[in-house]
């Protein structure tokens, strides 16, 4: 059997235009989504009060314990429940693929932007707040212009790293029948039976995209690494 | 809008024929340990040795382990499960492709299953050691040569003893995440804990119970991985030698 490369030529606008597309925009989403969740839930797994950061441990212990995959599938079929809770409907409301992939993967990483948070919020020295309250600023403002800002920006390089992981997490949706870039691949391997031709193309797409980027958020260390 | 829970679904027989519902999913489970704890020893192996691989001073061995970490790193899991269930049996030479192709259920899966997920972890694995390595002080490099030890001896008997201490908590994790990760083998139609909660769903329409006794019985299973990881922390302590780096935070699943 000769590789076929025609197949994976007809099938770039697909790929591209449908596929990358939702794999690019749902990483994105979750990724902003996540590293705001993330943060809010670094605060409170730091916060004094007791039932707050007992809450905020539960959730991220429980998310970073079970597989990717099964947490998927319970948003997949649990949103429709929380939606009609929501709303207020009597029946399950109805999520297509794409809403319940943004919601899983951004509740997801959530949890795992939480821990890179709260090592950066961890990183800075506790006297900055105090003479942030000592400034007479109150709580979210010493947070908001005082620690963040430097936790971020320590945190930089291990945010975008788990933003790459994400990237490729984003290739599960495939669980949910949902059309990202390995789902539109799939598609027309199956479509043309070209499954060594396709998966190949697209293991070799991540990689480079990846690969990039890993690169980049590596030049990144390097520069932060000198300035400070 | 209320979901009416019925939990003595998972005494109910699947249809299958081969028992309750809870005894289908500890089967899972069986399958999923058994992926796992395969999988593990080819990550161990290939992880410790490309590791090593990547201290030591032979410039082209160095690249070549870098190559295979960057290769394995940057594929997602998934696609590297589709090339090992789909792709490689088409390149191998055609019999043994054959022969690997018309293995019988669950046998067929299970195999590409456990190479991907070795293969894929001990790119994780190879990252611990050699992180492990470089925490240990210069001097004890030196002061095995010193002692008129050559590398490999060095390796054996200074390094990688002390090394490897260091990164068992973090193979601690990478435990539970290739437990985690196994669940990826669904999607070349591997039955275990996962796949088969998503069967049980389709089979009695109960998705939450299904869904809840999955969680319950992975978590429990992380207990049961932390404990033994603790035992096993607790056995190989040297006395007077303290674990070296702390957590530093880390990107991953």
């Amino acid at each position: 059997m000769g590789f076929d490369f025609d197949v994976i030529e007809r099938s770039l606008p697909y790929l591209f235009r449908d596929g990358m597309t939702f794999t690019v925009t749902l990483t994105l989403l979750a990724m902003t989504g996540g590293i705001f969740f993330g943060t809010l839930l670094a605060m409170m797994r730091l916060s004094a009060l007791k039932l707050v950061s007992m809450l905020a441990g539960a959730y991220v212990n429980l998310m970073r314990s079970i597989p990717l995959v099964l947490v998927i599938f319970w948003f997949f079929f649990l949103v429709p429940y929380i939606g009609a809770w929501i709303f207020r409907e009597s029946q399950p409301i109805k999520v297509g693929a794409w809403l319940s992939a943004v919601i899983t993967f951004t509740m997801f990483e959530a949890a795992y932007y939480c821990e890179i948070m709260r090592a950066g919020i961890q990183s800075i020295a506790r006297g900055q707040v105090w003479s942030g309250y000592a400034l007479g600023l109150n709580y979210w403002q010493t947070m908001g212009q005082i620690v963040l800002p430097q936790a971020f920006r320590n945190m930089l390089p291990v945010l975008l790293t788990q933003t790459i992981i994400l990237f490729q997490d984003t290739s599960l949706v495939y669980v949910i029948s949902a059309t990202d870039f390995l789902g539109a691949a799939a598609k027309i391997a199956n479509r043309d039976y070209r499954l060594v031709e396709m998966y190949s193309f697209v293991a070799v797409v991540y990689f480079i995209i990846s690969y990039s980027l890993s690169l980049l958020v590596k030049r990144l260390q390097d520069r932060i690494a000198i300035i400070r | 809008m209320h979901y009416s829970w019925h939990w003595k679904v998972l005494l109910e027989a699947e249809p299958g024929g081969t028992g309750t519902y809870l005894h289908y999913l500890i089967v899972g489970l069986g399958w999923t340990l058994a992926t796992a704890a395969a999988a593990w020893v080819i990550a161990l192996i290939i992880g410790a040795l490309v590791g090593t691989i990547r201290t030591t001073t032979s410039r082209w061995a160095v690249q070549l382990g870098n190559l295979y970490v960057e290769i394995f790193r940057n594929i997602p899991l998934i696609v590297q499960m589709f090339l090992w269930f789909f792709v490689v049996p088409e390149l191998l030479p055609e019999a043994l492709g054959n022969w690997i192709k018309q293995m019988p259920p669950p046998w067929g899966s299970y195999l590409p299953a456990v190479m991907c997920l070795g293969i894929f972890t001990s790119v994780r694995v190879a990252e611990q050691v050699r992180a492990g390595i470089g925490s240990l002080p210069r001097g004890q490099r030196m002061a095995g040569t010193a002692l008129g030890l050559t590398q490999a001896q060095a390796y054996r008997y200074v390094i990688l003893p002390q090394a490897f201490r260091i990164i068992l908590p973090p193979l601690t994790s990478e435990t539970m995440n290739i437990i985690k990760n196994s669940s990826v083998a669904l999607t070349i139609g591997l039955l275990e804990l996962t796949g088969r909660a998503r069967a049980m769903q389709e089979f009695s329409f109960r998705v939450f119970e299904a869904f809840s006794a999955a969680t319950v019985i992975y978590l429990l299973t992380n207990l049961v991985v932390v404990v033994l990881m603790r035992v096993l922390e607790a056995k190989v302590r040297v006395p007077g030698l303290i674990a070296a780096g702390g957590n530093a935070p880390q990107a991953g699943h």
